[in-house]
């Protein structure tokens, strides 16, 4: 343990290995949560990047050899499993998506399967990683999440991304005047041009919200559960920490048993958050409110 | 928990592996899977078709079979048909052979029988005469008793 108090640890396992500029002026990691913060904007979470990227290459580089190999005749092993994953994917964005896109599936395929790699990480125990990084680095206070989705930045991102395709894909099917018609001129419409004037703010405020919403729930929901879950795997490894036999026992089972569970939620997140995304895609292509 | 640069760099990650994504990694894997769908598609036809053609081809067997067999009773039935016909041939000329050789031999006998009564009539007059001459003792004229013997032989 790297911290000798519960809260202490409980802290610690909450910090990322952030990258900024330092009080002093030069560029370095931030060695407590004070500091990190301090660094404003200009920091990054080295632990978040390196570990979703990781993931991320992880994953394209497994289904690019599949692709590469990819034959209409029998598949191999790799082939099939490549083949259930698109085929689910493609399968989810037909059964909502009507019209022709050809980045909805690819995107979806790529959120569903990073998602879920970086929330699986979740699953290994929560003192693993953090402990190779202080081995590997010889700092023993070095702080290190491994779970990319516990981090607001990693989701945000992609909830920006896929915000910045809904806005991109609603000028471009309706026009910049539908997509502000659309976000004005609804849910309240008069036929007196006057009270429809008077009604536009009205309308701005609501659809406004509505479409904002979209990307931070979105962003929100994957962080919250992950980053509850994390935080209940930490609670559980305390027990371990406590030194009685009967408390760490209970963690084991505990351990197990949310571990378990947990597989349930990673799935689901990461599904809901390609189904979600699909969604408002398909919304944004819809021409009438 | 901080919101910062990281942001940045996640979505460009992001957006770089959804390039690639959908570059390298969806349209081979998506081709492949419809390429497959149509060939699974092909074959069910492929296999429906030949399926039908069993089919057509399993009954106009049958129909061959029954034409064959209804053939072969025909000239069956055709066969004993005219094997009656010819048993019935050959028993009629034998039939008239048989009455033919019959009659031919009626007649020989008829013939036989009237040379023989003929023979016995000439012997029977001679006979007579003879009995007649040596009961009388005296030679008769034969040919002034001829027509007297000849009538007693016809009577005979």
């Amino acid at each position: 343990m790297a911290a000798e108090t519960a809260s202490g640890y409980i802290q610690h396992h909450l910090q990322n290995l952030t990258y900024g500029q330092l009080p002093d002026g030069s560029w370095g990691f931030a060695h407590s949560a004070a500091e990190a913060k301090a660094m404003g904007f200009w920091a990054f979470h080295l632990d978040t990047l390196g570990w979703s990227v990781a993931l991320g290459l992880i994953f394209l580089f497994i289904f690019r050899m599949a692709a590469k190999k990819a034959t209409s005749g029998q598949p191999g092993g790799l082939q099939n499993f490549v083949e259930v994953m698109v085929d689910f994917v493609n399968g989810s964005v037909k059964d909502s998506f009507h019209g022709r896109s050809p980045v909805i599936a690819p995107l979806a395929l790529t959120i569903f399967v990073w998602v879920f790699l970086m929330n699986a990480v979740d699953l290994v125990p929560v003192d693993w990683i953090p402990q190779l990084a202080i081995l590997i680095s010889g700092d023993p206070h070095i702080p290190f999440r491994a779970v990319s989705t516990t981090d607001p930045n990693a989701t945000l991102a992609m909830a920006f991304c896929v915000f910045a395709l809904i806005i991109f894909y609603s000028i471009k099917v309706k026009g910049l005047g539908g997509f502000i018609g659309e976000l004005t001129l609804h849910p309240f419409g008069s036929k007196n041009i006057f009270v429809q004037i008077l009604l536009i703010p009205v309308n701005f405020l609501l659809e406004f919200v509505t479409l904002i919403a979209k990307p931070i729930s979105l962003a929100l929901r994957l962080f919250g559960n992950m980053y509850a879950g994390e935080l209940v795997f930490i609670l559980i490894a305390v027990m371990f920490g406590s030194g009685l036999l009967w408390l760490s026992g209970l963690g084991i089972v505990l351990q197990w048993a949310w571990a378990v569970f947990h597989i349930l939620i990673i799935t689901l997140q990461a599904f809901i958050f390609m189904m979600l995304t699909i969604v408002y895609l398909s919304m944004a292509h819809e021409d009438n409110h | 928990m901080n919101i910062n640069a990281t942001l940045i760099g996640q979505s460009v990650a992001f957006l770089i592996f959804v390039l690639f994504c959908m570059k390298y990694v969806w349209p081979p894997v998506i081709t492949a899977l419809q390429e497959r769908q149509k060939k699974i598609a092909d074959g069910l036809d492929a296999a429906n078709r030949a399926a039908r053609d069993l089919e057509l081809a399993q009954e106009k067997a049958g129909q061959q079979l029954r034409d064959a067999k209804a053939q072969a009773a025909e000239i069956i039935e055709q066969s004993k048909k005219r094997a009656a016909q010819l048993v019935e041939e050959a028993r009629d000329q034998a039939r008239v052979e048989a009455d033919r050789v019959k009659a031919q031999a009626l007649a020989e006998i008829e013939q036989e029988l009237n040379s023989a009564k003929d023979a016995l009539r000439a012997q029977v007059g001679a006979l007579a005469v003879g009995g007649a001459e040596k009961i009388l003792g005296a030679t008769i004229d034969q040919n002034a008793h001829a027509e007297l013997v000849n009538k007693l032989a016809a009577e005979i």
